[in-house]
This record gives structure tokens, C-alpha cells and sequence, in this order.
């Protein structure tokens, strides 16, 4: 089993969860976090007194899964988060040790 | 039965003696108001003749509106019936005060509100809505009466204590109070409760420049002095006078005018408060910025607006409630009134431009923020010009206010290093000298002005010249600038003293000044 967690685009989302659907990907968490990288700031100007708002506003998904769908979800990832430009952001892949799911209380792949 | 009473009565007197030690406390905090009563109600045992001048010929046309507001009609002739008020005039003059009341809570303070951040939203609406509340108070107690009743040049008297004589109970009799067309009256208690809510917006627009990080204690006892001794002199030096009816033969003239304010004397032009409201309180928020300091971090951390949306309808409801304002200090639904209305709506319509335009300019992309301060320094350089002015003036005062404005909280206020947070000084004091300027100026018949009154006897209208006027107009605003920028040091100075500190532990203003001071939050999601 796997997690990744991949940064996105704010606007790319909509697309990827979508597309990630059509091959069978269901189940995620995701949060609007704030990063620092190699993009500019926007910068604010409220009557004169400039401000760097200092962050660059993105998308984190987390998902999990056997480990026969890594690829098909990295390739999808991949494809749909891309623009081309400095930011489309990065996945990261990470191994699972073991998955409980709560109400069940099944475990391994059958709790994914 | 006599013994019978008197151990009644003693009885009575012993519980109530309990009744008083056991609510010592709550007795004590209720003397105030029981002495208000007693005051009032002797006040109005008092209550004075209040029919009016006699020698009124029907006249409703407008006569150019002068700068100054009205006085009382005091004189007492008791063998005519009363002259009888326009029921336009009282209707249109009731929904204007109610349009005013509006500007104020909740337009100014959504728009100051949504200016500050999410931790003082509260405190800012709060500092506006309790300030607004107090200052009417204090309107109807003495401010009404030190600000248009006869006295010096310098401050009236207090013949209108707790509104006395405004209304007879006994025999239903309203007291009349004078337009700026002869023969033409309002019911006082009209022009009392128009008037009320010039003043306490006024004070309420002082917030703005020492938001975010002064005590709410602190705020109310500087509001107290700053109404007393700046706002009600200054209303007296610029509105105060014996109204048209009082100059009924050239005799007369001298003697009427001697009992003007200062400033009316001087012939200074102020339609609806460019002097009066605008530049005595920018000037005395400005004095605010200096004397209560800068927030804590200022120009190191950011501090942007939480809230534009709020500030956006804020801006617009000031807008609609300005017409209240300027056109309603025409004192009657005539022309006059007309031509405040669309000067109102022109010149504020031209500042949005000019200043969306110029940010366009020099700062890239036009803001909402911009746009809706330029609505507001249009609508305040407009003020003291609305019904002084013709459309010409309209467009030039809008559009040059919103220019220098754009200037104000760019440009000035990095030259004057305070801490003027929502800038009163750059939108109200700037736009407000600007206007009251340039009113002196688009007064000339020559540029389309109504020209003013010279003559109050025959009400003719003349102009003394764009020189002469202009001289006039800066010497009220300088002397405003003076007036209420000494009382505010020493009224900020006081207020300091007796609260222990015009600023919150650095602690709590950290913490923001809903929590400190209201021990509430505004956004609890």
C-alpha cells in the first residue's frame, strides 16, 4: 500500500479530482495549504501601503492505495495537474505500514 | 386613628430605609438620572412662550442658499397665529435627519469596520454606534442649546437646556425655528434632531484615525470634551444666526449680525459641514494619530482591510444617506434642495472616477477600496459647496477632490509619519479644505454658482469676488484647523489622565480590541 500526496494548482483541482474518478479513485483528503517557492508573491496595495500577502495559495491531496494503482494514479496526476509553467507543484509517494478502517475494523487493502 | 397612621408611616420609612440600604449600591448608581429628571422636568415647568414672529409673508421660493444654518425665532408676539410650517418641508426634512442617522450606524462604521482587521471589527462598530448614541444624549442635554441659541460669537446660551421651550405640553404649541426663506419655518424639534445627527457623526468620523489600538474608555471621555468645546463652538461659529426673518429693516442689520457666529459674520460659505464636520474632525483625528501613537507593528507587519465587501456597502450607503445630508441642509424641499441633490450625486460620481483613474494610472489597477474612498472624498469635498454651487462646480470639486485625496492617503500621509489608520486626515481633511475652497471659488456667478446672499432684508444676491471669497473661506478653514486641533491635544491629554492610559496593554491590542475591550468576537465559524 501507498500514500501520495501530491501539491496542486487551486484552479487544476476540479479537473484532477474529476479525472481521477474516471479510473476508479474515489476516496481522498485534501486541504488548502500555503507554500513558499520558486513563484512570485502577489502583492497587495491597500491606499498607498503595500503588502506581499508572502504565500503561494495551493492544493494538497492525500490519497492511499494498493499498490497496483500507484502507477495509474501517478500517470493521471501527471497528466491533468500540468501546465508547463514554475509551480505546477510536486507528488510525493510514501509507504503505508498498515490501514484500519474504523467501522469495520477490517484491515490491509480491505480497509482501502 | 392618628396613631394608627403614623406607625404606617413609620413602618413605610423603615422598609424603605432597608429597602435603600439593601440596594445601597443600585441607589447610588441611580442618582445621576434622578437628578437629570428633577432638572428636566423643572426645566420644562419653565417652559417659555414659543409662538413665533408675527410679520411673515408667504414665501416659499428658494432664496440662495447661504452658508449658514438658522436660528431660533425667539421674538414673542402673542396677538398673531402662529405661522404655519410647509408639510413638504417637515416631511422631507424628518426622512433627511432619518438618511443621516443611517450614515452613521450602520454605513460608517461598516465602512471603517470592514477596514480594520477581523480582531477589532467589533470595537470599531461599537466605538460608532455608543459614540452616536452618547453625542445625542449630550446634543439633547446641552449641545443643542450652546450651538443655536443666542449667545457670542463664539458659543450660544442655554435658553434650550434638555430641549426646554421646543414644546408646550399644556397647550400643544411646537416652537418654530427659521429656514433661509423669509416666512418660511420647521417645527424646532425638526432642525434639533437634524442637527443631532451632524453631530454625532461628526465625532463618530474621529474613530477612523485612532482605530484598532485606542481604549474604548479612553475614546468616550475624549469624545465628551472634543463635542463640548470643538464640535458645538465651531457649529455656532459657522450656523449660528437670527435667520431671515430677524432682518426686517436695514436698522436692524448691524445689530442682527453682531449676534451671528464668528465666522457667519465673516460671510464664510459652508452648505452642509466642510468646516463644521469635515475638517474639525479629520484635523482632530489627525492630532489622534500623533498622540495615541502607532498600532503595535505598524510598517513592519501587514495589516490589510478583513473585510472590503462591508467597506464597499458601507461607502455606498454613506452615498445615500449623504443626500439626507447635503440636500437636506437646504432646510426645505425647494430648489435649493434640488440643486444640493445633484451636486451630491455629480461631484461624488466625478471623485470615483478620479480616483479610480489616477490608480489606474499610478498604481496599476484600479481597487475597489479606491473607489469607494474616492465616493467618500467626493461626498465630503462636495459638503460645504452642495447648494453653494452650480453644476460646474460640481464636476470640478468632485474631480479635484478625488485627485488630491488619491494624493492624501498616498502621498501626504507618508510626509506626516503617523499612524492615521483608515485616514480621516487624507479623505476628510483634505477633501474638506479642498471643498470649502473651492466653494468660495464655483459661488461666482461666473462659474455657474448661485452666487450668496448680501443683503438679507431684500434678500439680494450678489458675490464679493472669487479673491475676496476665496480669503474668507481660508480664514474659517484655518481657523477650524486651530480651533479643534488645540482642543483635541488637550482633550486627548485628559482623556488619557482620567483612563489611566488612551492605549490597551500591548498584550490585548495583540489580542485585538474586540476581545480586550468587548470581550466578544465577531466571526465565530
Amino acid at each position: 500500500m501507498k500514500k501520495v500526496e501530491a501539491i496542486i494548482r487551486t484552479a487544476k483541482f476540479e479537473e484532477v479530482h474529476t479525472e481521477l474518478a474516471k479510473i476508479g479513485i474515489r476516496f481522498m483528503t485534501y486541504s488548502e495549504v500555503k507554500g513558499i517557492g520558486m513563484e512570485p508573491t502577489a502583492k497587495h496595495e491597500y491606499r498607498g501601503a503595500a503588502y506581499d500577502i508572502g504565500f503561494i495559495p495551493r492544493i494538497r491531496l492525500e490519497i492511499a492505495v494498493s499498490d497496483d494503482m500507484v502507477d495509474k494514479l501517478i500517470d493521471c496526476l501527471l497528466k491533468t495537474a500540468y501546465t508547463g509553467k514554475v509551480g505546477d507543484g510536486k507528488i510525493f509517494v510514501y509507504d503505508v505500514a498498515e490501514v484500519y478502517r474504523i467501522r469495520t475494523k477490517e484491515k490491509g487493502d480491505k480497509a482501502l | 386613628m392618628e396613631t394608627v397612621s403614623t406607625a404606617y408611616h413609620r413602618n413605610l420609612c423603615q422598609s424603605q430605609r432597608l429597602a435603600l440600604q439593601k440596594n445601597k449600591k443600585t441607589s447610588l448608581l441611580l442618582l445621576p438620572f434622578l437628578i437629570l429628571t428633577l432638572l428636566l422636568v423643572s426645566n420644562f415647568s419653565f417652559a417659555i412662550n414659543i409662538l413665533p414672529d408675527s410679520t411673515i409673508v408667504a414665501d416659499s421660493s428658494a432664496a440662495v442658499a447661504d452658508s449658514a444654518v438658522v436660528a431660533t425665532v425667539t421674538e414673542v408676539v402673542e396677538t398673531v397665529a402662529p405661522p404655519t410650517y410647509d408639510k413638504g418641508d417637515v416631511a422631507w426634512m424628518l426622512v433627511c435627519t432619518a438618511l443621516v442617522l443611517m450614515m452613521s450606524v450602520p454605513a460608517l462604521a461598516l465602512f471603517y469596520g470592514g477596514l480594520v482587521r477581523s480582531k477589532n471589527i467589533l470595537s470599531m462598530l461599537m466605538q460608532v454606534f455608543v459614540t452616536f448614541s452618547m453625542i445625542s444624549v449630550l446634543w439633547c442635554i446641552y449641545g443643542y442649546s450652546l450651538a443655536f441659541t443666542e449667545g457670542n460669537a463664539f458659543i450660544g446660551g442655554f435658553s434650550r437646556l434638555f430641549l426646554n421651550g421646543t414644546f408646550d405640553s399644556a397647550t400643544g404649541a411646537f416652537s418654530m425655528a427659521a429656514t433661509f426663506s423669509k416666512g418660511v419655518v420647521l417645527p424646532e424639534l425638526v432642525f434639533v434632531a437634524f442637527q443631532c445627527t451632524f453631530a454625532a457623526i461628526t465625532c463618530a468620523l474621529i474613530l477612523g484615525a485612532v482605530a484598532e489600538r485606542m481604549k474604548f474608555s479612553a475614546v468616550l471621555v475624549f469624545m465628551v470634551i472634543w463635542f463640548t468645546f470643538s464640535y458645538i463652538p465651531v457649529a455656532h461659529m459657522v450656523w449660528f444666526w437670527m435667520g431671515p426673518d430677524a432682518y426686517t429693516d436695514a436698522s436692524v442689520v448691524d445689530a442682527m449680525n453682531a449676534k451671528a457666529g464668528l465666522i457667519w459674520q465673516w460671510g464664510a460659505l459652508d452648505f452642509a459641514g466642510g468646516t463644521v464636520v469635515h475638517i474639525n474632525c479629520a484635523i482632530a483625528g489627525l492630532i489622534g494619530a500623533f498622540l495615541v501613537g502607532k498600532r503595535a507593528g505598524f510598517g513592519k507587519e501587514p495589516m490589510p482591510p478583513h473585510n472590503l465587501t462591508l467597506t464597499m456597502i458601507g461607502a455606498s450607503m454613506l452615498w445615500f444617506g449623504w443626500f439626507g445630508f447635503n440636500a437636506g441642509s437646504a432646510l426645505e424641499a425647494n430648489g435649493v434642495a434640488a440643486l444640493a441633490f445633484i451636486n451630491t450625486f455629480l461631484a461624488t460620481a466625478c471623485a470615483v472616477m478620479a480616483w479610480t483613474i489616477g490608480e489606474w494610472i499610478f498604481r496599476g489597477k484600479p481597487s475597489m477600496l479606491g473607489a469607494a474612498s474616492g465616493a467618500v472624498a467626493g461626498l465630503v469635498a462636495i459638503t460645504p459647496a452642495a447648494g453653494n454651487v452650480g453644476i460646474a462646480g460640481a464636476f470640478a470639486i468632485g474631480t479635484i477632490a478625488g485627485f488630491v485625496c488619491l494624493w492624501g492617503v498616498n502621498g501626504l500621509k507618508k510626509m506626516l509619519k503617523a499612524d492615521d489608520s483608515l485616514d480621516v486626515f487624507g479623505v476628510h481633511g483634505l477633501g474638506g479644505i479642498t471643498g470649502a475652497l473651492l466653494t468660495g471659488v464655483f459661488n461666482s456667478p461666473d462659474l455657474g454658482g448661485p452666487g450668496l446672499v448680501v443683503d438679507w432684508v431684500t434678500v439680494k444676491v450678489g458675490y464679493p469676488g472669487i479673491g475676496a471669497q476665496l480669503w474668507i473661506q481660508l480664514k474659517a478653514v484655518v481657523l477650524t484647523l486651530a480651533w479643534s486641533g488645540i482642543v483635541a491635544a488637550i482633550a486627548y491629554k485628559i482623556a488619557g489622565l482620567v483612563t489611566g492610559g488612551l492605549r490597551p496593554s500591548e498584550e490585548d491590542e495583540r489580542k485585538g480590541l474586540d476581545e480586550a475591550d468587548h470581550a466578544e468576537q465577531a466571526y465565530n465559524v
